[in-house]
């Protein structure tokens, strides 16, 4: 089985060589992308199938003792963040092609570099392992961003590496700090390490601090909405499926192992999500184009998961999982309509939108039924999460964080009412050239299929709910109680 | 004490540096910081811990090998992050004459 955990890695950089020698062959590029990100997802779903009763898959590498090898590991959380992320770029390879956008030749390797990285901070069983496979992730994310260089991209790229490079050297640090007093950087060996000393404690904060960053928590988010937007329509969708959520991944990580059952750092985590939760979406209402409401949302869902990884426990954490997979689907679905429109409109501007739902009803329905479902109405994904991590909070006796959650999601509502009715409803507005030419039949189709599909799997989702919820359930579990873990790494 | 104050004086400097709006200015701050994090973790290994990792065979005094490695690769993540922050500066002076990205519209 070991080659099922070494695949999610390799096969996307070998597709990275691969794209790289086909540059300038567009259709010999989409299929070496498209399916390499295929056979990965069928390799992440045998590793949730393998994973499905809590047991733990560990490999190592070259042969060294286990305290000193490059130990790969997947537990159902890995195998399902797998899953999800392998269906985002197979989606958003898809779109990028539908929308031309690999025009730039270097588009499919970078998504494949960014792919990469993304499996190896989901598969390491090291912090500093960890810390190269999330820069391995960026530094092609940075480039994406500014794939294009127009004076908007780099301005926002700027933004974008300071903030990120910042994040990461305080990672790097904290790492050192790390493995100063722990004397180790391996999971396993650190677990519940924070419990007993004070050192290893505050190293691991100062870890979770700069995850932080990367996860875009108030008060360090003012990066990502002001960068996002300004990539290409394909790409932020793929941001928003891959880049932030590996960031709360790894919060999650260190913060259910270094810190195993040490709850000094509750109420600050709790406070952090509500203000994250409050000021992102508060954030949001001021906006104007599509893309930027929605990133400022993104900032505000992050919120969510944070509490949930606060209020922990296997309530909380099994909400917190189920939350963030069924979120990273819906959310990316939003991008992917908002893109579509871009395409087809030529803006994402509220003012210059209208009567799109008579135009586009597909669309129409599609960006409906995610926008209900982020905002947590019945019977849709968003609204089990909601429920679950209401019901772990209540558990818990965080009464004043459920309070906010509750609050938030009515104004994540309004947010969603006032896209549909921007975009959607309304009059067309007479005056605007049109900018671009209308697409053909075959393209429109082509570009609208990729956000219909993701609010498809949304909405199933929802109405499946109990298979996922399981599976968040057993990956809670392993969290709470890694023994298997351990076991498994340094065997 | 030296290893702190050489990251002392380095992460100040680099933090000095990377609040400056020149692109340039901001990737040597990002070096700086960077040699910060490097020396911090070259300082942070101890063999007492763990042993030496060579099978079979006694050591009288062995290096930690784990730090030195993660140093060398933090390097080379450290290079390749400079080289676009400059590749970024370059098409800012070209594109704006200027690299301070915030200066003109």
């Amino acid at each position: 089985m070991s080659w099922l955990l070494v695949l999610p890695i390799a096969l996307p950089l070998a597709a990275t060589a691969a794209t790289i020698v086909a540059r300038g062959r567009r259709r010999a590029q989409r299929l070496v992308s498209v399916g390499c990100a295929l056979v990965v997802l069928a390799g992440a779903v045998a590793l949730v199938w393998a994973t499905r009763d809590g047991e733990v898959l560990a490999t190592g590498m070259g042969g060294w003792p286990a305290r000193f090898r490059i130990t790969l590991v997947a537990d159902p959380f890995t195998a399902l963040m797998l899953t999800v992320s392998a269906l985002m770029v197979t989606v958003c390879a898809l779109f990028a092609a539908a929308r031309e956008e690999d025009e730039e030749p270097y588009l499919h390797p970078l998504v494949q570099v960014l792919f990469a990285g993304a499996c190896g901070a989901y598969l390491t069983a090291d912090i500093f392992d960890l810390f190269v496979f999330i820069e391995v992730a960026l530094i092609a994310s940075y480039v994406l961003l500014t794939l294009g260089g127009s004076l908007r991209r780099l301005r926002a790229g700027a933004v974008y590496v300071a903030t990120n490079l910042l994040a990461s050297t305080a990672f790097l640090a904290g790492v050192a700090l790390l493995y100063g007093t722990a004397g180790t950087v391996n999971f396993a060996e650190l677990a519940g390490r924070a419990r007993t000393s004070g050192e290893v404690a505050v190293a691991g904060t100062f870890i979770l601090a700069a995850l932080a960053v990367k996860g875009g928590l108030v008060p360090v988010h003012g990066w990502l909405p002001r960068s996002y937007p300004a990539a290409s329509p394909a790409v932020t969708a793929l941001f928003s499926g891959l880049l932030t959520k590996m960031g709360v991944y790894a919060m999650f990580r260190v913060y259910c192992t270094v810190f195993q059952g040490e709850t000094t750092l509750r109420t600050p985590l709790l406070l952090v999500a509500s203000l994250t939760m409050l000021l992102g979406v508060l954030g949001a209402v001021g906006r104007e184009r599509m893309r930027d409401i929605l990133s400022f949302h993104m900032v505000s869902q992050v919120g969510y998961l944070v509490m949930a990884l606060g209020i922990s426990g296997i309530a909380g954490l099994s909400a917190g999982i189920f939350f963030m997979l069924q979120y990273i689907v819906v959310k990316t679905s939003l991008f992917l309509c908002s893109g579509a429109i871009e395409t087809f409109e030529g803006t994402g501007a509220l003012s210059e939108l209208g009567a799109v739902a008579r135009r586009r009803p597909v669309l129409a329905v599609a960006f409906g039924v995610s926008a209900f479902s982020l905002a947590g109405v019945p019977p849709l994904s968003g609204f089990f999460a909601k429920l679950a991590l209401l019901q772990a909070a209540f558990g818990a006796d965080d009464y004043a964080v459920a309070g906010v959650a509750v609050g938030v999601s009515f104004l994540t509502l309004f947010s969603m009412v006032k896209i549909w009715n921007g975009v959607f409803w309304g009059d067309p507005p007479a005056e605007r050239q049109r900018t671009t030419a209308a697409p053909t039949r075959g393209r429109a189709a082509a570009v609208v299929a990729p956000a219909v599909a993701l609010a498809a799997v949304g909405a199933a989702v929802g109405l499946g709910a109990e298979l996922l919820w399981t599976l968040s359930a057993q990956a809670a579990a392993l969290l709470v109680d890694p023994a298997a873990y351990i076991e498994a790494v340094l065997r | 004490m030296t290893a702190a104050t050489i990251v002392g004086v380095l992460a100040a400097a680099g933090t000095y540096l990377v609040l400056q709006r020149g692109l340039v200015r901001m990737a040597l701050g990002f070096v700086l910081l960077g040699h910060a994090a490097n020396v911090l973790l070259v300082v942070s290994g101890g063999i007492h811990r763990r042993g030496v990792p060579i099978e079979g065979e006694t050591v009288g005094r062995a290096a930690d090998p784990l730090p030195q490695a993660f140093t060398l690769t933090a390097i080379v993540i450290g290079f390749g992050m400079t080289a676009f922050l400059l590749a970024l500066a370059v098409r800012a002076q070209r594109d704006l004459g200027d690299d301070d990205l915030e200066g003109k519209s």
